[in-house]
Parts: C-alpha cells; sequence; structure tokens
C-alpha cells in the first residue's frame, strides 16, 4: 500500500484535481483522475523521498482562510504605496528571518505564504533550512516584519506540522 | 435580478482592471528590480482574484451552470507565483545584486545561492 501511494494525499489532490478540470463526476473523469493519481506520485517518488507528518490537516484550513484575507487587504495597502509613496521614501530592506520548522515541506509553505502576502517576498533559503532571505518592499522596521511573520505564519504552521 | 447581478460583475471586473492597472503602474515607478518584482505579485493577485470571481458568478447565474475552473486558475496560480517569483530572486541574487547589503544568515550556513560549490 505505501509502495503504490508514496504520498496519499498528492494522489487525492490529483484526483480532485482532474475531476474539477473536466466538471464532472462520470466515470471517465474519475477513472483518469485515478490513473493519474497512481502514476505521477510514483514517478516523481525520487525526487521526494521523506514523508511530511501533518499532524493537524483540519487547521490547514482555518491557516488559508487565514492567508487569503491578508492577500486581499495586503494588495491593496501594496497598491497604496505604489500610487501615493514617492519613489525616495520607499524604505525597501532585506530581512533575514530565523525559522524553525521540522520539514521541508512546511517551509515551502511558509516562504510561499511570505511571497503571497503584501509587501513581502521571499528571496532565497540558508542551506540549512534555518533562516530565509525575505526582501520587503516598504519596511520602516525590519525587525517588526520579521516579529510578525513569526508570530503570525510559522507559529500556525508548526501547530499544524507537529 | 439581473441587473443586480449584471452591476456586481461589472464593478469586480473594473476592480479586477484597476488593479492590474495598478500593478502595471508600479513596474514603471519602483526603481531596482527587487521593487519592480513586489508589484506583480501582489496588486495584481487581487486583480486576476477579482476578474475569477467576475467569471465564475456569470457562469452561476447568468449561464446557470457551476464549474469549478475558476477555482483552479487561483490554485494554480498560489502554486505558481510564489515559485517564479523566488527563482527570478535567486538569479538576480545569483547575477546583479549588492552582495554586501544582504545580511547573514541566523545560523552559520550560507544562503543557498551564495554557498561556494566545487567546481568539476
Amino acid at each position: 500500500m505505501q509502495k503504490l501511494f508514496p504520498h496519499p494525499y498528492l494522489s487525492a489532490t490529483l484526483l480532485l484535481t482532474w475531476v474539477l478540470l473536466m466538471n464532472s463526476i462520470g466515470p471517465g473523469a474519475v477513472l483518469m483522475g485515478g490513473f493519474l493519481g497512481v502514476v505521477i506520485p510514483l514517478l516523481t517518488a525520487p525526487y521526494w523521498p521523506e514523508h511530511a507528518a501533518m499532524k493537524h490537516p483540519l487547521r490547514l484550513v482555518a491557516y488559508i482562510g487565514l492567508v487569503l484575507g491578508d492577500v486581499v487587504v495586503s494588495s491593496i495597502q501594496v497598491a497604496a504605496i505604489i500610487l501615493f509613496k514617492p519613489v525616495d521614501q520607499i524604505q525597501s530592506a532585506w530581512i533575514c528571518v530565523p525559522i524553525d520548522l521540522p520539514s521541508p515541506e512546511a517551509q515551502a509553505l511558509l516562504a510561499g505564504t511570505i511571497t503571497m502576502t503584501p509587501g513581502t517576498l521571499t528571496a532565497d533559503f540558508a542551506a540549512d533550512g534555518k533562516s530565509l532571505l525575505i526582501h520587503s518592499l516598504h519596511a520602516p522596521d525590519p525587525d517588526a516584519v520579521c516579529a510578525e511573520i513569526k508570530s503570525r505564519y510559522e507559529a500556525r504552521l508548526k501547530r499544524i506540522f507537529t | 435580478m439581473s441587473m443586480v447581478t449584471e452591476i456586481l460583475i461589472s464593478t469586480l471586473l473594473v476592480i479586477s482592471g484597476v488593479f492590474g492597472l495598478i500593478g502595471s503602474f508600479g513596474l514603471l515607478k519602483l526603481r531596482d528590480a527587487m521593487q519592480r518584482l513586489h508589484a506583480p505579485t501582489k496588486a495584481t493577485t487581487i486583480g486576476v482574484g477579482a476578474a475569477l470571481i467576475a467569471s465564475a458568478l456569470n457562469t452561476w447565474l447568468i449561464a446557470g451552470q457551476v464549474t469549478w475552473h475558476e477555482v483552479m486558475v487561483s490554485v494554480f496560480l498560489f502554486i505558481t507565483a510564489p515559485l517564479s517569483a523566488l527563482y527570478l530572486a535567486k538569479s538576480h541574487i545569483a547575477t546583479t545584486v549588492d552582495r554586501s547589503k544582504i545580511p547573514p544568515t541566523a545560523t552559520k550556513a550560507p544562503w543557498a545561492e551564495l554557498r561556494r560549490v566545487p567546481k568539476g
């Protein structure tokens, strides 16, 4: 079972994706989706050898809701900065955020969240996965940005994965 | 009823256009490459999102069908946008950025993009 489905979440996601793309739940769509859900994880397994332990998957739903809300608010803030702030008053900064997340999957989720939320962008990882290099569009106080990322997103991700 | 839905859909389309325009204006106005990377990833997200909601409402309320394609488009957008931004930033760091401005990591390990790879 473990050999046939190295990543059960990925298999389920692929099946769901195919059914939604076909926009039907007929036997053809489900069969093809099931086929993709078995074959793609098997073919990509060598590139994803470890198994992500997501202890509380339901909390991920609440997390996605929080991030979506933040995306709207922050898009408006960034739009205001672009429109109304004189170019020489925009204080961009590189920020190093020390992180302590258990798995590469959690680190990737945090990095993606940072890029999608307003005003910040993940630019690089540290070679040991313990820090993220972030570029902030307008950060008069870089430490506050770092603290907000740690308390708002990293703490929640930790609770999902451990 | 159809008047209300049409006004709602048109409002969403106007919002989408305005945010798309702001994102493109940001490309013109901002100064360095990293700043310009912010404009399209952020302001455009809401622009595309509003257009997708308008499209979903249109097929649902006017054509009378429910489609999930808009949801899939936004999911793919949320997967690909951070990755393309990350790789643009990484190639920028590898080539043109002023490295003295990049802070050190929290531990002793170097940034993945700046580490010395042995040749050969």
